[in-house]
C-alpha cells in the first residue's frame, strides 16, 4: 500500500509540476490533471479502513532533525483516516466543482498550485505523529489558506479577509507552538503517541499548556470569541470555501482538540471550556446566521455554529475519561460517537450547499437573498439538492443530520441529569442553550430553501435570466446529496468501519467493547425526539414571524462587535508600532551606527569583562619591525585625517588610504588571500563611492551640540579600545579546545595547501553558503527598495 | 553630460582581459594557493564595474545580455544544491569530495567538489554586486 509519508508528499510534488504542465496543456483541462492527486490519494487511503476498521495502526518513521527530536513521523489510525478521507474525497469533489466553476481566464495555474499545497499541508496535519512537523503543516494550511482567500487580490474586501484569517489562525499557532514546548518540557518527547504515556496532569504547565492548545484550536476552527475570521474568508472563490472553510481546514482545531484527548482530557477544565466556548459558539453562530443576507455569509455562521456543536461534543465526550469504565460513561463515549458522526455529516451537508450556493450566483448573477426567490422551476436539481443539505442540517429525517442532532441533544440532556464535576448551572443551561440554538438553525436552513428557491421570481432585480448549472458543476453536490441521505438509511456501516476505530484513537484508555451503541434512526420517543419536534415547531413559527423580532439584530450596537474591536485594535497596534519605530528609526545612518556599536560596546566588552578573559602575554612575540611601524603611522594619520577633511573627496581617499595599508598590513603578514580580497573590495566600493558621491548632498560641517559630540568621541574611542583588548587577548585565554588541528591537517582533511580557502569552502562552508545567501538577500533588497518603488497607477489599484 | 574618455575606454578594452583572466585564474587556483570563488568573483564583478564606467551601462548591457539578478540567484542555488547534494548519499550536509586525476594536457589535476560550490559563491558575488552598482547607478 501507499506509504503514508509519501502521500503528504505527493500533493506537493504536484503543486511543483503544474507551473511546468500549465503552459503545455489548454486552460481547461489543468483541473484534470490536478483532479488525478486526490482521487488516487482517497482510493490509497481508503485502501486502509478495512485494516484500520479491525485496530491496526500504521506508523512510519522517518528522521529529519534527530538533533532536536524532530522527524516526519507519520502516524495513520482510525481518527487521522477519517480526517484523510474527508479531506482527499471532498478535494476530489471541489476539484471537479472548480473545473466547472472557474472561467478559464483566471490565473488557474496559482488556483490549482495553493489548493494542492492546502491538500498537502491538511493531510501533513492529520498524519504528523511529531508536534513539530505538525506545527508546520498547520501553519501551512494557513498560509495557503490566505493565498487562497485573496485569490481575487485585486478586491480590498479579499484582501482584508484574507489578512483577517491569517492573524487570527496564526495567532493561535503560535500560542499552539507554545503549548507545544511546554509539552515537550514536561513530557521530553515530541511524539504525540508518546506524550499520552507520559503526561503528568499535576505538572506546574500542565494547565498553561493545555490553555494555549486550546487557543490554537479555538482560532483555527472559528470558536467564540474568534469566529470573526470566517466570515470574511468568504471572499474566497465558493469552491474553497466549500473546501477549506467548511469541510477541512476549520475541522483542523476540531481534530486538535480530538488528538489531545487523551492528554488533557481528564482534566475538568478541558471538559468545560470545551464544552461551553463549543455551546456558546453554537449559538452565536445560528443566531447571527439568520440575520445574513448573503447566502455565503449565512453559510459562513452556519459553519462557526455547527463546528461549535462538535467542539461541545467532544468536550462532553472528554469527560468519559475521567469516568473510567461504567455505566455512566456511555452517555460520554457517546457523545465522542456523535461527534465524530456529525462531523463527517456535516461535511457532506455543508459541502453539498456551499456548492449549490455558487451554482446560484452563478446562474443567478447574486447571492443576496433580498433579490433571489422563485428559482425552484428554473433550477430543479440545484433546489433539490439545497432542500436535502438544509433539512439535514436542520435537522429532520430522512437525512443523516437528524441522526447526528439527535444524539446530540441526548448527549446534552444526559450530561444535565448526571453529576460530574459538580454541574449545577448547566443542568439547564447546556440543553437550554442547545435547543435555542437548533431553533435558529431550523430558521437559517429554511430562509435558504425557501428565499431563494420558493416565493416570487423577481427577474427585474437580476442582471440575467437564471438558469440551472452545466451538469459538470452538479456533479460534486449530487454526489455529497446522495450521501447525506445515504447515510441516513445505513448510518452503521460508517459508524462500525470509520467512526468505532476513531473512539479507540480519542479515548485510548477505555474498553469500549459495548460503549457505543449502534444508530438507530428511532430510539423511541425520548427527550431527544421531543426536542427535535419542539424545535421544528418553534421554528416554523418564529421564521414565519421573522420580520416581527428582527429588531433583536439592531439591539448589538456597531461599536460593541467583535469586528470592531478587531479593526480597532489593528488601527492601535498599527499607531503604537509606528511610533515605537520612528523613535529610534531617525533617517540618519549616524544614529544608526551608534546602535550597532553600542550594542557591540555592551556585547563584546560585557563579554570581555564576564569572562575575564583580558590577561596578556607579550613574552612570545615577533620583533617588530619597520615596515609595521611605518604602515601603523600611515594607518593612524589617515584615520586621524578623516574627521578633518575638507571635502568629501578628501574623506573617500583617507578612508582609501586606511583600506590599502590594511592590505599592505597582509602582505608583511605573508597572507595573499586578504590581501587580495582587501584590495579588490577597496576598488569596488571606491567604484561605489564614486558612482553615489554625484548625487551626496553638500559636504556641511557638523553642527552637533557639545555634548553629542562628547559622546560620540567616547564612544568611538571604547569601541577602538574593545577592538584592541579582543585582539590582545585572544591570545591570552583558552576557553573552549583550540580547532586549529583541522586547519593544519587540511591537505589531508580537504585535500586543499590553500588553508583559507580550505576553511571558506569545506571546514566552515556552512558559514559561506549562508553568507552568499544573506548577500544575495542583500542585493535583492537593493534592487526593490531602489526599482520597485510603486507608482502611482499602481497604488490606486491598492485602494481599490 | 558628455565627457570625452577616450583615453579611459581604450584602457580599457585592453585591461579588462587582463582583469578577467586574473579573475578566471584566481578562481581556479583557489583551492591550492592564493584565490578562490570568492575574489574570483570579486575581481570580475570589478571587471563588469570597470566596462559599465568606462562606457555607459546601455552599451553594456546590451553586449552582455545578462540578468544579474538572475546570475545571483543561480549562484546562491549552488551553494545550497552542493550542500544538499551529499545528503543523497546520505552523508551530512555539505561534505565535499575530492580526488586527483591525470588530464592530458595539465596533468596530474585535483579535482574537488568544493569547486563547484565555489562557483556558486562566485556567481553570488558578481551577480549581487553588479546588481547593487546598476541598481544605484541607473537609478538617478
Amino acid at each position: 500500500m501507499l506509504s503514508v509519508n509519501l502521500a503528504i508528499i505527493i500533493p506537493f510534488l504536484a503543486a511543483v509540476i503544474i507551473p511546468l504542465l500549465y503552459t503545455k496543456v489548454s486552460r481547461n483541462h489543468i483541473g484534470w490533471f490536478v483532479l488525478i492527486v486526490p482521487v488516487v490519494l482517497f482510493v490509497a487511503l481508503a485502501r486502509y479502513i478495512p485494516s484500520v476498521a479491525q485496530g491496526a495502526t500504521y506508523l512510519s518513521t522517518m528522521t529529519w532533525i534527530p538533533s532536536y527530536d524532530i522527524h516526519f513521523n507519520t502516524y495513520l489510525d482510525g481518527l487521522s483516516l477519517i480526517f484523510g478521507l474527508l479531506i482527499t474525497g471532498i478535494g476530489s469533489l471541489v476539484v471537479i466543482y472548480s473545473i466547472y466553476y472557474l472561467s478559464s481566464e483566471e490565473s488557474l495555474n496559482h488556483f490549482y498550485i495553493y489548493l494542492l499545497l492546502f491538500m498537502g499541508a491538511m493531510l501533513g496535519v492529520v498524519f504528523s505523529d511529531n508536534l513539530m512537523v505538525f506545527y508546520v503543516f498547520w501553519e501551512l494550511t494557513s498560509i495557503s489558506s490566505f493565498l487562497l482567500i485573496a485569490f481575487w487580490y485585486h478586491r480590498k474586501r479579499s484582501r482584508y479577509g484574507a489578512k483577517k484569517a491569517l492573524l487570527t489562525t496564526v495567532t493561535g499557532g503560535i500560542a499552539m507552538l507554545t503549548s507545544f514546548i511546554m509539552i515537550y518540557v514536561m513530557t521530553g518527547t515530541m511524539s504525540i503517541r508518546e506524550i499520552i504515556a507520559d503526561i503528568d496532569p499535576n505538572h506546574m504547565l500542565f494547565v498553561p499548556a493545555m490553555l494555549l492548545l486550546l487557543v490554537g484550536a479555538f482560532t483555527k476552527s472559528a470558536q467564540f470569541p474568534f469566529h470573526i475570521w470566517l466570515p470574511d474568508a468568504m471572499e474566497a472563490p465558493t469552491p474553497v470555501s466549500a473546501y477549506l472553510h467548511s469541510a477541512t481546514m476549520v475541522k483542523a482545531g476540531i481534530y486538535l482538540v480530538a488528538r489531545f484527548t487523551p492528554v488533557f482530557g481528564s482534566h475538568e477544565t478541558w471538559f468545560w471550556l470545551v464544552s461551553s466556548v463549543g455551546i456558546i459558539t453554537l449559538f452565536w453562530g445560528s443566531f447571527n446566521a439568520v440575520r445574513q443576507t448573503d447566502l455565503k455569509a449565512l453559510l459562513a455562521y452556519s459553519t462557526i455554529s455547527q463546528l461549535g456543536l462538535v467542539m461541545s461534543l467532544f468536550g462532553i465526550g472528554s469527560a468519559a475519561l475521567s469516568m473510567g469504565a461504567g455505566k455512566e460513561t456511555v452517555i460520554y463515549t457517546q457523545a465522542t460517537f456523535a461527534a465524530l458522526f456529525h462531523l463527517v455529516n456535516h461535511s457532506t451537508f455543508k459541502g453539498a450547499l456551499f456548492m449549490v450556493i455558487g451554482i446560484v450566483n452563478h446562474g443567478a448573477g447574486t447571492r443576496d437573498i433580498r433579490r433571489l426567490g422563485g428559482l425552484m422551476s428554473l433550477m430543479p436539481i440545484s433546489f433539490t439538492i439545497a432542500l436535502i443539505g438544509s433539512f439535514s442540517m436542520a435537522g429532520l429525517p430522512p437525512f443523516n443530520g437528524f441522526l447526528s442532532k439527535e444524539m446530540f441533544f441526548e448527549a446534552v440532556v444526559s450530561v444535565s441529569q448526571t453529576g460530574i464535576f459538580s454541574l449545577h448551572i448547566s443542568k439547564v443551561l447546556f440543553p437550554a442553550v442547545a435547543w435555542i440554538a437548533s431553533v435558529f438553525t431550523f430558521i437559517y436552513c429554511m430562509i435558504i430553501v425557501f428565499k431563494t428557491f420558493l416565493g416570487p421570481y423577481q427577474p427585474e432585480k437580476l442582471d440575467h435570466e437564471a438558469h440551472e448549472a452545466p451538469l459538470g458543476m452538479l456533479i460534486s453536490p449530487i454526489i455529497l446529496a446522495i450521501l447525506v441521505v445515504g447515510i441516513f438509511f445505513f448510518p452503521n456501516v460508517l459508524g462500525d468501519y470509520l467512526l468505532r476505530p476513531a473512539m479507540a484513537s480519542i479515548l485510548p484508555s477505555l474498553q469500549l467493547e459495548g460503549m457505543v451503541k449502534p444508530i438507530s434512526a428511532w430510539h423511541g420517543f425520548n427527550t431527544a425526539l421531543l426536542m427535535t419536534i419542539g424545535v421544528i415547531v418553534i421554528g416554523t413559527l418564529l421564521y414565519l414571524s421573522i420580520r416581527r423580532w428582527k429588531g433583536i439584530y439592531s439591539l448589538l450596537p456597531e461599536k460593541w462587535t467583535l469586528d470592531n474591536l478587531y479593526n480597532n485594535s489593528l488601527i492601535q497596534i498599527e499607531k503604537i508600532s509606528n511610533r515605537l519605530t520612528s523613535f529610534y528609526m531617525t533617517g540618519h545612518l549616524r544614529s544608526y551606527s551608534i546602535y550597532i556599536f553600542l550594542f557591540f560596546i555592551a556585547a563584546v566588552g560585557g563579554t570581555l569583562l564576564l569572562t575575564g578573559a583580558y590577561s596578556f602575554d607579550f613574552a612570545g612575540d615577533a620583533a617588530i619591525s619597520v615596515y609595521e611601524v611605518v604602515l601603523v603611522l600611515i594607518m593612524i594619520a589617515a584615520g586621524l585625517a578623516i574627521p578633518m577633511a575638507k571635502s568629501r573627496v578628501n574623506a573617500i581617499l583617507l578612508n582609501g588610504a586606511l583600506g590599502y595599508s590594511m592590505a599592505l598590513f597582509f602582505v608583511v603578514f605573508r597572507a595573499p588571500d586578504l590581501a587580495l580580497t582587501q584590495l579588490v573590495v577597496e576598488t569596488v566600493s571606491t567604484a561605489l563611492f564614486l558612482l553615489c558621491f554625484y548625487y551626496l548632498p553638500e559636504w556641511k560641517k557638523e553642527n552637533a551640540p557639545r555634548r553629542t559630540k562628547r559622546n560620540n568621541l567616547i564612544i568611538s574611542i571604547a569601541v577602538g579600545a574593545i577592538f584592541v583588548l579582543v585582539a590582545l587577548a585572544v591570545r591570552g585565554g583558552k576557553l573552549f579546545e583550540t580547532i586549529s588541528g583541522y586547519f593544519e591537517n587540511a591537505y589531508e582533511l580537504a585535500g586543499g595547501k590553500n588553508i583559507v580557502n580550505t576553511i571558506l569552502g569545506d571546514f566552515r562552508a556552512f558559514d559561506t553558503m549562508l553568507e552568499v545567501i544573506v548577500l544575495f538577500i542583500g542585493g535583492l533588497g537593493v534592487y526593490t527598495l531602489i526599482k520597485l518603488k510603486a507608482t502611482k497607477e499602481e497604488q490606486k489599484l491598492e485602494d481599490q | 553630460m558628455k565627457i570625452n574618455d577616450v583615453i579611459l575606454q581604450t584602457v580599457t578594452k585592453i585591461v579588462v582581459f587582463i582583469i578577467l583572466t586574473m579573475a578566471v585564474y584566481l578562481f581556479v587556483s583557489g583551492h591550492n594557493s592564493p584565490g578562490g570563488g570568492f575574489i574570483g568573483g570579486l575581481v570580475l564583478a570589478s571587471a563588469l564595474v570597470l566596462l559599465f564606467l568606462a562606457f555607459d551601462t546601455e552599451t553594456i548591457m546590451k553586449r552582455i545580455p545578462l540578468d544579474f539578478k538572475m546570475v545571483a540567484a543561480v549562484g546562491a542555488f549552488i551553494t545550497v544544491a552542493t550542500g544538499a547534494a551529499s545528503l543523497f548519499l546520505d552523508i551530512p550536509f555539505l561534505s565535499h569530495a575530492y580526488s586527483y586525476v591525470n588530464l592530458p594536457v595539465f596533468g596530474k589535476t585535483g579535482l574537488a567538489t568544493v569547486t563547484i560550490f565555489e562557483l556558486g559563491v562566485a556567481l553570488g558575488v558578481v551577480g549581487v554586486v553588479v546588481t547593487i552598482i546598476l541598481s544605484i547607478s541607473e537609478d538617478v
